[in-house]
Formats: structure tokens, sequence, C-alpha cells
């Protein structure tokens, strides 16, 4: 079997069937833990908490202006290479195609000039997050595996992707194979680590916003 | 009690810090015993915050103990980190997997030690970081669960388990000179307002922080003359009086239970239909929102703190107040009141009705920092240089606020001031929110 074929035909089904399996077990895993009910008196009833605490899944996406001055440079980096990410994923055109051949939905693209140049300045990014991550003293010092290895996935996937586009290093077919191998790694390893929190962003925000709001506190 | 922990070899990269022990414990037990409290905190919700760090560090920036230092060894998360180590490895979906790969390693008795001055003289329960996380992580709270770990592996500061270990058999954090009660009946005669003490029936029971006892007898006088004048019926229950819960700071979930059902059983013996915390914030909290829990059943009754009671007063036209004074004062908010506990305009409404010209901090309500005292920390001696340094900001804002006073709400972080005042010849002082209003009745 050609490694293209066989990175698009059982190497994506294995890594999907791991990547669909894999989150729910971590989800279940979280969500059919125990519960204890609050019997605390809350300050203004359940309901308002509750709305506050959907609220706070958003609001949380930014920083309390008491905060930015000290954070606003890590934050904007975050936000710009997730765009980034975004766009590269969700724009260009071969991997709209890509999504249409596996769930039947497409939707319009972006001129492949334009994401190449946005998946260089991606990588660019990706780049100065790792630069970062080992420079500032509070993330070296609370990075592990998890941390670099989910670094390395998405990186990887972006230089494997762009050498494709580019024709660059070796015949397009096995560059290809390379980017949907690389790919594939990618989703075998997202149910295991820090990659989850795409999951887990807004269960987490909804319940601390909750919390806080039942307390009547600021969220 | 105290010892030296000097291992750092499996303690992983955090400093080794003097330790206190407690307990004639082998290493594997105390091992043993955090894990199994551990697994009593793991639920639902705590998996959510335990799973979803991203390693962002932002949290640091939230937390006064970084800002001083700039040591990473205090970034908020990190001082839960045997927590999070033992649920991954233990207890969450992946926990085999973690095992197999080595990717997160056995907690060990050196490392708990160290986590002491993490978890205890380097974090004041605050709750700054918890407002900061992008994933909206409660840190504070997780710090609350590996405390009760730590306390019952026997690795709490030897100050606040001597003072829970007292405070749950006796009602007192120490010893003192008489009772308490006849202290209080005595503070009473001094300055000459009536104490009600242990009557049957009462509207309103209270209940005073033993600083105030101890150091500032005023403010507890002043609790008696603002009763008094709205005309309340209420009564201080010599078996119920201290507000603060000694077992909340040090972790021990049984002593804080016990020390909260002492004043949960004496309003239910006088009927009370509130009870009035006074300026006291982690009072506040123990009693406001973890009591319930202890206890098994919401409360029969209310609780307010002193200043949402008055300031409820105020609204109904029963609490009237006389302008006190032009100057510009400020206010600290405390820590467990405001962010913690969601008691933020009541002051603002009792200093707006004094007439006060009030100059806020840079960081006030919600994002004010700690004063320093929080959590346990003002009690534990070692933990005084690494508290003058995470406060100066603290006292640099008050200084730059232009206020000729300065006001708070929580005896702690009065007395957390008044330390400082005599550590670094400030000029300021604080002062009870509470004295200014019963000084002022209208
Ligand atoms: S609760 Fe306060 S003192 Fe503790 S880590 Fe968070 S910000 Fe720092
Ligand atoms: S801010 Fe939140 S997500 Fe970021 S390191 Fe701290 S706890 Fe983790």
């Amino acid at each position: 079997m050609e490694l293209l074929e066989f990175a698009r035909g059982p190497a994506l089904k294995v890594a999907l069937v791991v990547f669909c399996f894999g989150v729910l077990w971590r989800l279940v895993g979280t969500v059919l833990l125990r519960y204890h009910r609050h019997l605390s008196e809350p300050r203004d009833g359940y309901f308002k908490a509750f709305m506050l605490g959907l609220l706070v899944g958003g609001s949380r996406s930014w920083p309390h202006k008491q905060y930015i001055k000290r954070t606003g440079y890590g934050e904007a980096l975050g936000y710009a290479y997730h765009i980034g990410l975004f766009i590269v994923i969700l724009f260009f055109a071969p991997h709209v195609l890509f999504i249409k051949s596996l769930f039947g939905v497409s939707w319009p693209t972006l001129p492949s000039g334009i994401v190449t140049i946005i998946a260089v300045l991606t990588f660019t990014l990706l780049l100065a997050v790792l630069f970062r991550r080992l420079a500032h003293r509070v993330l070296r010092r609370l990075s592990n595996f998890d941390d670099y290895f989910s670094w390395f996935v998405t990186t990887l996937v972006i230089v494997t992707g762009l050498m494709a586009t580019a024709h660059f290093g070796a015949r397009y077919e096995t560059l290809l194979a390379w980017h949907i191998l690389s790919f594939d790694l990618l989703l075998i390893w997202y149910p295991f680590g820090k990659l989850m929190h795409a999951f887990y962003i807004f269960p987490s925000r909804i319940i601390n916003g909750y919390f806080l709001a039942r307390k009547g506190a600021p969220s | 009690m105290s010892a030296q922990s000097v291992n750092t070899t499996t303690a992983g990269r955090v400093r080794a810090m003097p330790a206190d022990l407690q307990g004639d414990l082998s290493n594997r037990a105390r091992v043993e015993r955090a894990m199994q409290s551990f697994a009593l905190e793991y639920g639902s919700l705590t998996a959510f915050r335990l799973e979803s760090c991203i390693h962002c560090g932002i949290c640091a920036d939230a937390c006064h103990y970084y800002i001083a230092t700039e040591d990473p060894q205090y970034t908020p998360i990190l001082k839960v980190e045997p927590f999070k180590q033992a649920y991954k490895r233990e207890s969450g979906p992946y926990a085999v997997f973690f095992k197999l790969f080595g990717l997160k390693r056995r907690v060990s008795a050196d490392e708990l030690e160290n986590w002491q001055h993490l978890l205890y003289d380097s974090c004041n329960m605050c709750g700054r970081c918890s407002l900061i996380c992008p994933m909206g992580i409660n840190i504070s709270e997780l710090i609350e669960q590996t405390r009760h770990a730590m306390f019952d592996a026997g690795l709490a500061p030897a100050e606040l388990y001597a003072k829970a270990k007292h405070q749950q058999h006796s009602g007192q954090p120490e010893a003192s000179k008489e009772p308490y009660r006849d202290m209080l009946l005595a503070i009473g005669r001094q300055y000459k307002v009536e104490i009600p003490m242990d009557k049957d029936q009462a509207e309103v029971m209270l209940c005073v922080p033993r600083t105030d006892i101890e150091h500032y007898p005023k403010s507890v006088a002043a609790l008696a003359r603002v009763m008094q004048h709205l005309g309340v019926s209420c009564t201080f229950r010599s078996d119920g009086l201290v507000a603060e819960n000694y077992g909340y700071y040090a972790g021990g979930r049984e002593w804080q239970r016990k020390i909260s059902m002492r004043l949960i059983n004496e309003a239910l013996a006088c009927h009370a239909k509130t009870l009035i915390v006074p300026e006291c914030g982690h009072a506040y909290t123990a009693l406001r929102w973890e009591a319930a829990e202890l206890y098994g059943k919401p409360l029969p009754f209310r609780v307010r703190h002193v200043t949402e009671y008055l300031a409820g007063q105020l609204q109904t036209g029963r609490l009237k107040l006389r302008k006190a004074g032009n100057g510009a004062v400020t206010f600290h908010d405390p820590c467990q009141l405001v962010r913690k506990g969601g008691v933020m305009d009541a002051p603002r409404q009792l200093m707006q009705a004094l007439g006060l010209d009030l100059h806020e901090l840079e960081n006030n309500k919600a994002f004010s920092f700690c004063c320093g005292g929080g959590g346990g920390v003002l009690d534990i001696q070692r933990a005084a240089p690494l508290r003058y340094r995470a406060m100066e900001s603290k006292l640099r804002e008050v200084d730059d606020s232009g206020a000729q006073t300065f006001l708070t709400s929580c005896s702690d972080c009065r007395a957390t001031f008044d330390d400082a005042k005599a550590h670094f010849n400030w000029e300021q002082t604080p002062h009870s929110l509470l004295e200014l209003v019963a000084d002022n009745l209208g």
C-alpha cells in the first residue's frame, strides 16, 4: 500500500476512532464523578447564578482590565496563533474538500496564497510560543512533556502542510502523506494531553462562573 | 514538632523549606493519608478544575507572592501540583496511561513537606488567581482542598495546627487570662455598653473575632452599641463566641466542622433568625458558605456579615448615620468578603451614608490585593519576611490613594496592617468601618 493511501485510509480511521473514543472517555470520566449538593443559601437565587455562569463562559475570553498590563502580551500571542490555526484549518480549499469527503459538508474557502501566508505567520507564532515557554520563568517551571509534545504535534502538522504546499523536500504524494500522518498523530494524542482544553474551556469557565455568581462574587 | 526538610532529590524542583510535622508517622503513612484525603476530594467539579489547566502561567500574574518575588514557585497552580499529580496518576480517566508511561510521578513525602511552604506560607487563599485564569479554574478552591490533604498527612504549620486543636476542643484558639465571656463583659463595662449574653431567645446571634477581644476591644463595643441602637433583640452565647475557624485555615475538615457546629448549635439554641458575622473575612467564608455543607443541610437561619446587615438596616430606614468628617478615606476590601464572599456594595453604602470622600485603591473591589495575612499566614511566624515583601505593593497603594483615613472591615486584615505599620514604620493606621459607624449613629 502506498504511504498516502495508508495515511488517509487505515491510519486516519484508527486516529479518528482513538480521537472520538478518547475524547468521550475523558469527558465521561470527568462528568460522571460524584457531585455533592451545595447547601449554603445562594445570594440571588440559582437562576441568576446560572445565567451569570453562562456569561462567564464567554466573558473570560477577555481578561479583566486590571490584569491586562501583565498578561496582555502572552494572551495576544495565544489568540494570534489560535486564529491562524483556525483560518488555515477551516478555509484552505484542500482541507474543505477533505472535510467534505469525510462528512459531506463544505463552505467557501480563501485563496491558497493567503492561506499560505497565514500558515507561515502561524508557524512563526508557534516558534515564538515555544521560545516564550522556554524563556519565561513561570512557563519553563510549569511545562512538562504534555506541553512540549502538544506543541510538537501541532507544529508538525503546520510544517508538513507548508512543505506539501510548497512541494518541498520530496514527491508531493509523500509530502501529503506526511502531512496527513502528522494530523493522524495529532488526533491520536488529542484526548490524552492539553489539546483537550478545547472541550474543557467552556464547561470549566461556566462552573467557576456559576459558583462565584452563586455567592454574588464578581466573576 | 518542627523539622527541617532537606531532601530535594525526589521532591522535584521546589526549594526545600522548613516544614512542621505532626504525629510520629512514617513517610509512607503520610503519603497514604494524603492520598486518602485527595480521594475524598475527587468529584466532578474538582476533576474539571484539575483537567483544564493549559499551563499558560497567567495565574502567576494575579498572585502578590509571584509579583513581589518573581519566583516561579509561587505560581498559583503550582501550589496544588501534588493534588494534580495524584489525581492524574491515581484517579483521572487516563490514570493507567500516566502511570504506565511515567508521565506523573508518585507523590512523595518530601514533596508534600516542601509544598507546605507553598500551600500555607505563601498562599492567603485570597482567590485573586481564580479571577484571571482563562480556563476558569478556581485555583483557591483547589488550594483549600490540598490543605485538607496536608492536614491529614500531619503536615500543617505548627501555629495553625495548635490553634485549630485548641479551638476544636475549647472553643478558643488559645488560652486567655480570663475566659472570653468574662473579657467581653469587661469590655462592656469599660466602654459603657451592655453586652447581651446567653439569652435564651434572640432574633440575632452575635459572635466576635478573638482578634477583637484581644486587640481591638472598641470593635466589640461598637458591635454591641450598634445593635443596641437598632433595638434588635440579640445575644452573644458564651459557648459560641469566637468567629474565626482555625480548622478552616489549617485544613482540618473535621475540626472545621466541629468549630462551626459550636456556633450553629448556639444559634439554634437561642432560636436566632440571623447569625451576624463580625468584621472577620474568613469567618464569613466559613459560616456563610461552608458551614451548611459541613452541617449536612441548609442552615435554619441566615448568615450575614455585619456590614451587609447594617446596609440592610440603612435601606429600611432603621439605621441613620451622621456625617463623619471631611477628609479623604480609602478602603481595603477583605478578600474573603468581596472576592470569595460577594460583599462588595454594603461597606460602600455605609461609607456613603457616613458622607465619606472615598478614594478607591488602585486595585479595588474584586481585584483588591490581599493584605497578606489571610489564610492563616499572619499566624505563621516563619512566613513573616515573605509576607512583608508580598504586602509592600498594597501599602504603596494605600499611600498613593492620598487618603488620610484608612478603613477596612476585617479585624485580621487590620491586625496585618497594624503589624506592617510597626515593621515598616508605616504612617497609616487601619481603622474599623464598624467602629466609625458606631461613633456616628444618628
Ligand atoms: S489564592 Fe491568592 S495568595 Fe493564593 S495563589 Fe491565588 S492569588 Fe496567590
Ligand atoms: S491561569 Fe489557569 S490555565 Fe493558566 S496555568 Fe494558571 S491555572 Fe493553568
